[in-house]
């Protein structure tokens, strides 16, 4: 059985709104977040209504409910990306937040002037200045792998620049500006085999295509829940058992500590050591709502559904004359990048509004894949699970009424 | 008329198609840049400020949306032999009108051609394109006061 898109539009109360007023909204810009389910928000609101409490330290029953759908849903994460355990997965704030913590709190302590930690031309802004910072702190250097006219990472110029100063490698998944998803686990094993750590920045993946920390074998992987479904304010961090154990917290404060004196203070267990202070409980509750919701659906029903609607709206757009394709990897999630003659993006963006159908335009937090490109900007399609072929045709028709505008 | 064309009026597409005092300046008195991180638009704007404080001519290079572009071009031409102080009170007319705030009767008349604008207020996000080659024109005019430029 394949995804039944129009039994979940009705769990999704945003898409039943009109949108200045006349238009049915058509929301492709789920790349930069995705609506949420009214599970999500029953979830969180039921914890707001009757079970507020804070975690892992109250007597009383609104705090132990608190602090059980908190700790299930590490179990729910753990199962969701395929981890050993509960104790690899690691509450943060987002996707940012955990890199950064890797970043001063795993690799940091690992370099020395000189040493080299590797991304790829297509990084997230988020998986870019959490390392320049790192260099700027270290002496480091930060490589960066190049990418081909298509979008893809060039695997042997990444194999080349894996050198014996090599300490860390920082990857994206799937590439939010072009769509592109790499192959990570290539990429994992080569650096694997000169004995180098990696973290697989899973921001725009986890929610596009099923995902196996433990088939991937990668040594951190981060995500947020706000592209998948549930809340802003959430995310997590994976690390394998050795990883986590080598890291130190980054944040100190309540909840991470089991004694404090003005001598010594020791470290709670992990992970609730990378956890400091009163977390975004609703939040963690309403991610692992939202992990349910897409279980069920299932990871793969929705990766193929999106591709099959990134296909059609590619080839659809690559037919309009002037429509020109950034990011044209073979092995694609649901997002389609373009340009257009004579019309800028946020021109486009601006059209496509006044007809109700929301999109992306502009760099998409990640200027050098522009720069790669010889661009200032995109035009982003991106699809969720709740999107139709019907989503594609209002899309076509919007982008032919820019033509119209400005041929 | 509907809520895009009210912004993408004939003016403004025209403008942008074919934008006047579209080059560079080799005399220029000023020249300052103009840049919108969030969307990428970038450009430099000059002008030759005579010894009375005219501005003599201006012109403008760069890339960005149709809003920008439109804005520097129709912003070139209005102020050609104006002084400092008359752009400075036009830039606050058409700021006026951007943002969607009530011109005083003076000012819409001073407008001119610049009132094509007029759609742009309902776009809250555009308003900053619209602007944006104005702040970069006040930036050049201030740094001879060696002011600096300010919102």
């Amino acid at each position: 059985m394949g995804l039944d898109v129009y039994t979940v539009l009705n769990d999704f109360p945003a898409l039943g709104q009109l949108v200045h007023g006349h238009y049915p909204l058509v929301y492709l810009d789920n790349a930069a977040t995705t609506l949420k389910p009214r599970q999500v928000m029953d979830a969180m609101n039921q914890y707001y209504r009757v079970d507020t409490g804070n975690i892992h330290r109250g007597v009383h029953q609104l705090s132990q409910h608190a602090t059980e759908k908190y700790e299930k849903t590490r179990t729910t994460v753990q199962r969701f990306i395929q981890a050993e355990s509960p104790d690899n997965i690691v509450f943060t704030s987002g996707t940012t937040a955990s890199i950064n913590m890797v970043a001063q709190g795993y690799v940091r302590k690992r370099l020395s002037p000189g040493d080299e930690i590797l991304i790829t031309h297509m990084e997230h802004h988020a998986n870019i200045v959490p390392w320049q910072m790192l260099c700027e702190q270290t002496g480091a250097v930060l490589k960066v792998a190049p990418i081909d006219d298509e979008g893809n990472v060039l695997l042997e110029a990444y194999e080349h620049l894996l050198t014996d100063r090599t300490r860390f490698v920082s990857v994206g998944y799937v590439s939010n500006a072009l769509g592109t998803v790499n192959p990570i686990d290539a990429m994992i094993a080569l650096a694997h085999a000169r004995g180098v750590a990696v973290l697989v920045d899973a921001a725009q993946a986890v929610a596009t295509l099923p995902v196996d920390v433990k088939a991937l074998d990668c040594d951190f992987l981060a995500f947020s829940g706000h592209k998948l479904y549930g809340p802003t304010g959430v995310g997590v961090l994976y690390g394998k058992a050795e990883a986590l154990a080598e890291m130190d917290p980054v944040f100190g404060g309540g909840d991470m500590i089991l004694s404090v004196t003005f001598e010594k203070t020791l470290y709670n267990r992990i992970p609730a050591r990378f956890e400091a202070g009163t977390p975004p409980i609703a939040e963690v509750i309403g991610l692992g709502a939202a992990i349910d919701y897409v279980t069920e659906i299932g990871m793969a029903h929705v990766a193929s559904h999106e591709r099959g609607l990134m296909q059609d709206a590619q080839e659809a757009l690559q037919a309009i004359p002037g429509v020109r394709i950034i990011g044209t990897s073979p092995d694609k999630a649901g997002i389609v990048s373009f340009v257009m003659d004579g019309a800028h993006p946020h021109d486009i963006g601006t059209i496509l509004d006044s007809l109700g159908v929301a999109i992306r335009a502009g760099h998409h937090c990640a200027q050098p894949v522009m720069q790669r490109f010889g661009i200032a900007a995109t035009a982003r399609v991106s699809f969720g699970l709740y999107n139709t072929q019907a989503d594609v045709d209002h899309l076509i028709a919007a982008v032919n009424k820019v033509r119209e505008i400005f041929a | 008329m509907n809520m895009t064309d009210e912004l993408y009026q004939e003016v403004i597409l025209d403008h942008n198609r074919h934008a006047r005092n579209y080059h560079a300046m080799t005399d220029a008195t000023h020249t300052a840049e103009g840049y919108n991180p969030l969307c990428g638009d970038h450009y430099q704007v000059h002008l030759k400020l005579n010894d009375q404080g005219v501005i003599e001519s201006l012109a403008f290079e760069g890339e960005g949306c149709a809003i920008s572009k439109a804005s520097l071009s129709i912003m070139t031409d209005a102020l050609k032999g104006k002084t400092a102080d008359e752009a400075k009170a036009l830039f606050e007319a058409f700021h006026d009108l951007v943002t969607g705030q009530a011109p005083s009767k003076d000012s819409d008349k001073s407008l001119g051609k610049l009132a094509v604008f007029g759609g742009v207020c309902k776009f809250p996000s555009r308003i900053k394109c619209a602007t944006l080659g104005w702040h970069a024109l006040m930036g050049a005019l201030n740094q001879s006061q060696g002011r600096v430029s300010t919102e």
